[in-house]
């Protein structure tokens, strides 16, 4: 209220007295209740405050962005967002931004930098990296990646000469499903992944907790699913989200999932509920599946899972009655006890059964848009060394992707073929996202070199030797994404605002380490806005009207065998392969086998993990905007368990893990929506990072407690939920 | 048209998956001060392990059509606008919480800066022709704005073909947020 | 059938509404308590008043209307520091609103002040008089006043009466808390506002024919306090899920102690004894059975605001 108002106000005095309630509604509250947040214009982006890359438009008002909506005509937002997509000025105006270059002064971890100029800082790192080059090799340098900006240190990174990349969203996330349905059906799942939620008249969810994990896009087409009438299974030891939504909600006992697929396989097989048309004209295998289920009866499965037999078949039953249009989610973090890449190919079977890949409803043949290349880059002028990620004379016969435990794994000397000796670690908190961070820690103090481009002071950035500060992602220009989906699109991203403090985009970073590597011939643009303007020219996409709506959409073409999509299968047989020659060869289970998991000790539970809605692991946790909810993770337990322990929902807790490993205190919340032998937390909390001043402190980390992980030996991924935790009052 | 206006939401509880999009973009578009919400979000068990059921409810001020709060101000300052919408006009709130303290569905809270803040429907948005922030923004589809009055409208409509219901009937508030379930 | 609702949660978490709602504190309680003090002190001098007497009034009687006027500004000054939007207070007199009791109340407290004011100064005495009557231009009113001294004392009263009734109604309206949904409180307030009025004159001087009238007021209306209390508790126990929700709190929820042991014993059932022991032997007991008839009555204000607050429709399935 201003000054001016209350003379005007009181002057109006004796008028002013109850003439208000005769007048009538005023028509509209458009002046007193606008906010004005709307900008002054609005830039056409995508989101990257997770890996789904939604189109946004950011409103600048002043220079200032002071909201983030969807855009409408992106896809892969529709116009929504999910929570954290709203979060992105919290990111931007995070005051606990790393804000200029850094070099370490201290000791490795101890977390003394002294600020430095751009110059100073890049030399060092170019300096370093070429004295490593001539000590060791480029192959001593490896790439931690996560991130859409990556693409360019990956750039750097070959060019340099070396390819050892490792991501943990690959060993440590998706690679198991991508390997399991590669084996199958030829072709990996990718991101988005080729489902066609919306159209499925029936979806299984293994663990796969839609709702709380939040990929925008699946989550539209889940609930358009259920608002259609499909029909759900959700298969969690927990009462996610997704089963308050369920027809049938199988409470499975944690690991034995591959039991609870073998025995449905055994029901599609002997009820014939399995398509048999298309099985015959498309899959091969199908008797050595029906010799390998003979024996793998509900009754059978029901001991191992802790099932109802009847709830198996009916659930089953529910499924297969929808196909082709019935679906079993493959689900993304599937790195769960080291048998997952035959959990996964258990599921690819069941799909297959089912007849919908290739269908509506079920799997679609991706489609994209092609953008050209930059013209001019050379191609890269020698051949990589195979990278180190698994132990010496270790092999991993499947998965194309590095290890990034692997490669952690090997900057312990001697352990691997070679040894690593300097990281680049580009938007990955490895001391989070890598399971035993024990020996995360132990690896780094080898290095010769950690450099860490980040946007904020995350654990592994107080270990880097070198800091550079990110611009944040609506701070700068990308490359220009082309998506395999359903439909056709490029998008772009594109500066909201300039760059925050001295933070600088990757891209920028990545050309200026090029050219004092003597590499800038690989970096031949002057600036990311010229190479993506040029890439679309080139493409013959109109320019302006890409910018304008950060997005352009294709024509489509049909992604399903009954629109007239080609079948295609790029396994050796050309076919699905229920039955994996590949596997047998290679001294694996051709068809997956149940082992049951190891029982947690008595008084101990299993720990498991996801996520909650509104954050992204601990990437958001700092985000002080998304923490206005959830700014802690609780430990989720039995409430008859609770009770039995003495202990009140709200007490906080702490937990010791089989190896000793104790936690900081926490929050219980006991609850009747978990099974009693397993704890459930939300991964990401628990920051012990002192420059992330919001989040240090906040919850408990998860990692810290899964010291222990198992391989898979398909393609050397980590299973994760395989630790035991105790619980007490703190 | 059938009648005056009336903007009502409804909240497909089917479909919510408790996600609180709608949450932070209604903190985003209206610029909520840091520690306060105007909608938020319910969830609901029932049963024990492992037969269970769940509610998940979006919920903000219910723009009453026998909106108590409006009756308990000493001032105007809550008031309704054309639609049915309840408002406060800042200028002539004193902060004496009255509506407050009135409202069964504790839908109003204090704005640090004095006066009583609560869900506006988005008035402004929707005075231009553009939905809610919370509805833009859902991914779900859960939530649905309009005018009730109109009976081919997509609430109307929604209303006529779905079980539904509101918060508390008993308070006599004749709410206008609409949960189908 | 529904199986019961086990688990509740909700993401608000907006200060002073969750997790119960606390908006307001000592300040309302208080200014209720003076409100229905003074609304006491008001009726009874005037009723004490009515009849013109041979003697002259004990001094407290005839300065009641003005230490009301003092109480009255207390009691104003702790709503105003109650206000969130205090520079927004003129607010209150640019509308009426009919509706709203706070509105109601805002003007009846203005309106009682030149009421009180005059009748306060009509008791000051010809010498006080004289002086303030130099500085002020009151001649002619206080020469008027003068005549119409049974119409001023009849308005007095009036005023008394209507914010009596005002306190009790302000939170007897808002039908949204479940505790004040009951048509019991408005009379209990009143009632309490009345007792609270007779002890406080009682701290004072008087001559035994008032004093000893004062008492027995002050001992029915706590009697009346009595049966409206268990009237109300009764009312709760016999009015469903909404009732039992208000009744539990005062019979073995968290209210339950403060209720029973300050309200109605130490505030009604002590007083009511001392008082009967004082009537029958003639027992001059001073300052102790006023002050525990007035704690009782802040108290009683002080436990049914805070266990209103904590009673709303949230608590209900
Ligand atoms: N909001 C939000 N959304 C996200 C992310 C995020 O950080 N935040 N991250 C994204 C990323 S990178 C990924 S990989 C995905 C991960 O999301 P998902 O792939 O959906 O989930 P997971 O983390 O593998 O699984 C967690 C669920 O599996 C259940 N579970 C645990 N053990 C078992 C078991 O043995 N059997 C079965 N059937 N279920 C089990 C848990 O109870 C929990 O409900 O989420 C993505 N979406
Ligand atoms: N214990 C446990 N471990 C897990 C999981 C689990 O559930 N439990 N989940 C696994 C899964 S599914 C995955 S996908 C991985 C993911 O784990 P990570 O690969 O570590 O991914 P994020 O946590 O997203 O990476 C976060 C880092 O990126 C930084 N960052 C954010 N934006 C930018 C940017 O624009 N530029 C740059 N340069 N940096 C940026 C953040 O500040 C942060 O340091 O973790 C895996 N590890
Ligand atoms: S899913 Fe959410 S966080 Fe991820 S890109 Fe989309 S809006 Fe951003
Ligand atoms: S945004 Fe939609 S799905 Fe998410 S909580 Fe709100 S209403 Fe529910
Ligand atoms: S929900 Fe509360 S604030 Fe909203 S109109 Fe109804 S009574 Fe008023
Ligand atoms: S707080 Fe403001 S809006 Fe609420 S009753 Fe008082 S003056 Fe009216
Ligand atoms: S209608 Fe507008 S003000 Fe109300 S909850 Fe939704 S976004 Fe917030
Ligand atoms: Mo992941």
């Amino acid at each position: 209220m201003q000054r001016r108002d209350f003379i005007k106000i009181t002057g109006t005095t004796a008028l002013g007295v109850a003439v208000a309630t005769s007048l009538g509604l005023p028509k509209s509250g458009q002046a007193e209740s606008d906010p004005g947040t709307d900008g002054d214009h609005t830039v056409a982006t995508f989101c990257e405050l997770c890996f789904w890359k939604c189109g946004v438009l950011a409103h600048v008002k002043d220079g200032k962005v002071t909201k983030i909506v969807g855009n409408p005509m992106h896809p892969l937002s529709n116009g929504a967002l999910c929570p954290r997509g709203t979060g992105g000025t919290g990111l931007l105006y995070d005051p606990d931004r790393l804000k200029k270059p850094m070099i370490r002064v201290g000791e490795r971890g101890a977390q003394k930098f002294k600020e430095v100029e751009w110059p100073e800082a890049l030399d060092f790192v170019a300096n370093k990296l070429k004295e490593i080059a001539t000590k060791h090799g480029p192959e001593a340098v490896a790439l931690f990646v996560h991130g859409f900006g990556g693409s360019f240190f990956r750039h750097l990174l070959n060019a340099y000469g070396s390819d050892n990349v490792g991501q943990p969203s690959h060993a440590q996330c998706r690679g198991a499903r991508e390997v399991g349905f590669q084996l199958t059906f030829g072709a990996p799942l990718g991101s988005p992944e080729v489902i066609d939620l919306e159209n499925s008249r029936a979806i299984a969810l293994i663990g796969s907790h839609l709702g709380e994990n939040m990929h925008n896009t699946q989550v539209q087409e889940f609930a358009k699913a259920i608002e259609c009438g499909a029909q759900l299974v959700v298969v969690d030891p927990r009462f996610s989200t997704a089963a308050g939504k369920a027809r049938y909600w199988l409470p499975i006992k944690p690991g034995t999932d591959i039991a609870l697929l073998l025995a449905w396989i055994h029901v599609m097989l002997g009820e014939g509920l399995y398509d048999r048309e298309y099985i015959a004209k498309y899959a091969i295998g199908l008797e050595q599946l029906r010799a390998h289920v003979a024996d793998k009866t509900p009754e059978w499965a029901s001991l191992e899972t802790g099932l109802d037999p009847a709830q198996i078949v009916d659930s089953i039953r529910l499924l297969a009655g929808a196909r082709p249009a019935a679906l079993l989610h493959p689900g993304r973090h599937t790195a769960w006890y080291g048998d997952d890449t035959q959990r996964a190919r258990a599921m690819a079977i069941v799909n297959a059964l089912l007849g919908n890949y290739g269908r509506r409803g079920g799997f679609y043949f991706p489609t994209k848009l092609g953008v050209p290349k930059y013209a001019g880059v050379p191609e890269f002028a020698h051949t990589f060394k195979r990278a180190p990620d698994r132990p010496k004379g270790k092999v991993f016969p499947f998965g194309d992707e590095g290890l990034a435990h692997g490669l952690r794994d090997a900057t312990i000397p001697g352990t691997a073929d070679y040894d690593l000796k300097a990281w680049i670690v580009y938007g990955t908190n490895l001391v989070q996202a890598l399971p035993e961070p024990k020996k995360t820690l132990e690896a780094i103090q080898h290095l010769e070199l950690l450099v860490a481009i980040d946007v904020l002071p995350a654990e592994i950035v107080g270990y880097a030797d070198v800091v550079l500060p990110e611009a944040t992602y609506l701070e700068r220009w990308d490359d220009v994404v082309v998506t395999p989906y359903k439909s056709q699109y490029i998008a772009v991203r594109q500066p909201a605002v300039a760059p925050l403090y001295d933070s600088k985009p990757g891209w920028w970073i990545a050309k200026e380490l090029a050219n004092r590597l003597g590499l800038g011939a690989y970096f031949p643009w002057n600036d990311a806005s010229e190479l993506v303007k040029a890439r679309l020219e080139a493409g013959k996409f109109d320019v302006a009207a890409v910018l304008k709506n950060g997005v352009a959409l294709g024509p489509g073409k049909p992604v399903f065998l009954e629109d007239g999509a080609p079948a295609s299968f790029a396994t050796p047989s050309k076919k699905i392969e229920l039955f994996s020659q590949q596997l047998a060869d290679a001294g694996l289970d051709p068809l997956p086998n149940y082992t049951p998991p190891e029982e947690p000790p008595r008084g101990q539970f299993r720990l498991l993990m996801g996520r909650t809605p509104t954050h992204t692991f601990g990437r958001t946790t700092n985000n002080r905007f998304l923490s206005e909810i959830y700014s802690e993770n609780e430990l989720w337990l039995n409430a008859q368990v609770a009770r039995d322990m003495g202990l009140d929902d709200g007490a906080q807790v702490r937990l010791t893990n089989q190896d000793g490993v104790k936690s900081t205190p926490l929050r219980l919340k006991a609850t009747q929506r978990i099974r009693p032998d397993c704890v459930f937390m939300v991964h990401g909390y628990g920051h012990t990072a002192p420059g992330l001043r919001f989040a240090k402190g906040r919850g408990v980390d998860d990692t810290a407690l899964v010291s222990r992980s198992k391989i898979d030996p398909v393609f050397g991924g980590t299973g994760m939920n395989v630790n035991f935790v105790a619980i007490e009052r703190a | 048209m059938n009648g005056e206006k009336r903007y009502v939401m409804v909240v497909d509880t089917r479909l919510c998956v408790g996600c609180k999009a709608c949450v932070l973009a209604c903190k985003a578009e209206n610029n909520t001060p840091d520690g306060y919400c105007r909608d938020w979000i319910v969830e609901d068990i029932w049963g024990i392990f492992p037969n269970l059921r769940a509610e998940i409810r979006s919920e903000r001020c219910n723009h009453c059509s026998n909106a108590p709060c409006v009756d308990a101000c000493p001032t105007g300052a809550s008031h309704k606008v054309e639609g049915g919408i309840v408002l406060v006009d800042h200028d002539k709130c004193t902060g004496c919480k009255a509506c407050i303290a009135s409202c069964p569905y504790d839908a109003r809270y204090v704005h640090p800066e004095g006066y009583v803040d609560k869900c506006t429907f988005c008035a402004h948005r929707v005075a231009s022709g553009k939905t809610t922030a919370c509805v833009a923004i859902c991914p779900t589809k859960t939530l649905h704005f309009g005018d009730v009055s109109d009976p081919h409208g997509e609430v109307a409509q929604l209303l006529a073909s779905r079980r539904h219901k509101v918060l508390h009937p008993e308070t006599g508030c004749e709410p206008n947020l609409y949960f189908l379930t | 059938m529904l199986p019961t609702l086990l688990e509740h949660t909700s993401t608000r978490v907006n200060a002073e509404i969750d997790p119960v709602l606390h908006i307001w504190g000592w300040e309302i309680a208080v200014y209720l308590f003076l409100g229905g003090l003074v609304a006491g002190l008001l009726i009874l001098s005037s009723l004490l008043l009515w009849r013109p007497r041979d003697t002259a009034p004990a001094r407290i009687l005839q300065l009641a209307p003005l230490v009301a006027l003092v109480l009255l500004s207390l009691g104003m000054g702790t709503l105003f520091l109650d206000l969130a939007y205090k520079l927004h207070v003129f607010r209150f007199y640019l509308a009426f609103r009919p509706t709203s009791p706070m509105s109601w109340g805002a003007w009846i407290l203005v309106l009682i002040y030149p009421v009180a004011a005059l009748s306060g100064l009509l008791a000051l005495g010809p010498e006080l008089q004289g002086k303030l009557l130099k500085k002020l231009p009151l001649v002619g009113v206080l020469a008027w006043a003068q005549r119409q001294r049974q119409v001023l004392l009849g308005a007095t009263l009036a005023g008394g009466v209507g914010l009596g009734i005002y306190t009790g109604l302000l939170l007897g309206t808002l039908t949204a808390r479940i505790q004040w949904n009951t048509a019991v409180l408005g009379p209990l307030f009143l009632t309490s506002g009345l007792s609270s009025g007779a002890a406080f004159l009682l701290l004072f001087k008087l001559d035994e024919a008032d004093r000893h009238r004062l008492v027995r007021w002050d001992m029915l209306a706590l009697a009346v306090e009595g049966v409206l209390i268990a009237s109300m508790v009764l009312g709760f126990a016999n009015a469903g899920a909404a009732g039992q929700l208000a009744a539990d709190a005062l019979l073995g929820g968290a209210w339950t102690a403060s209720f029973w042991s300050l309200v109605v014993v130490m505030g009604i059932a002590v007083p009511l004894v001392l008082e009967s022991i004082e009537i029958k032997k003639h027992l001059p007991l001073v300052a102790v059975t006023p002050a525990l008839v007035l704690l009782g009555g802040l108290a009683l204000r002080a436990v049914l605001l805070a266990a209103g607050q904590d009673s709303g429709f949230r608590l209900l399935p």
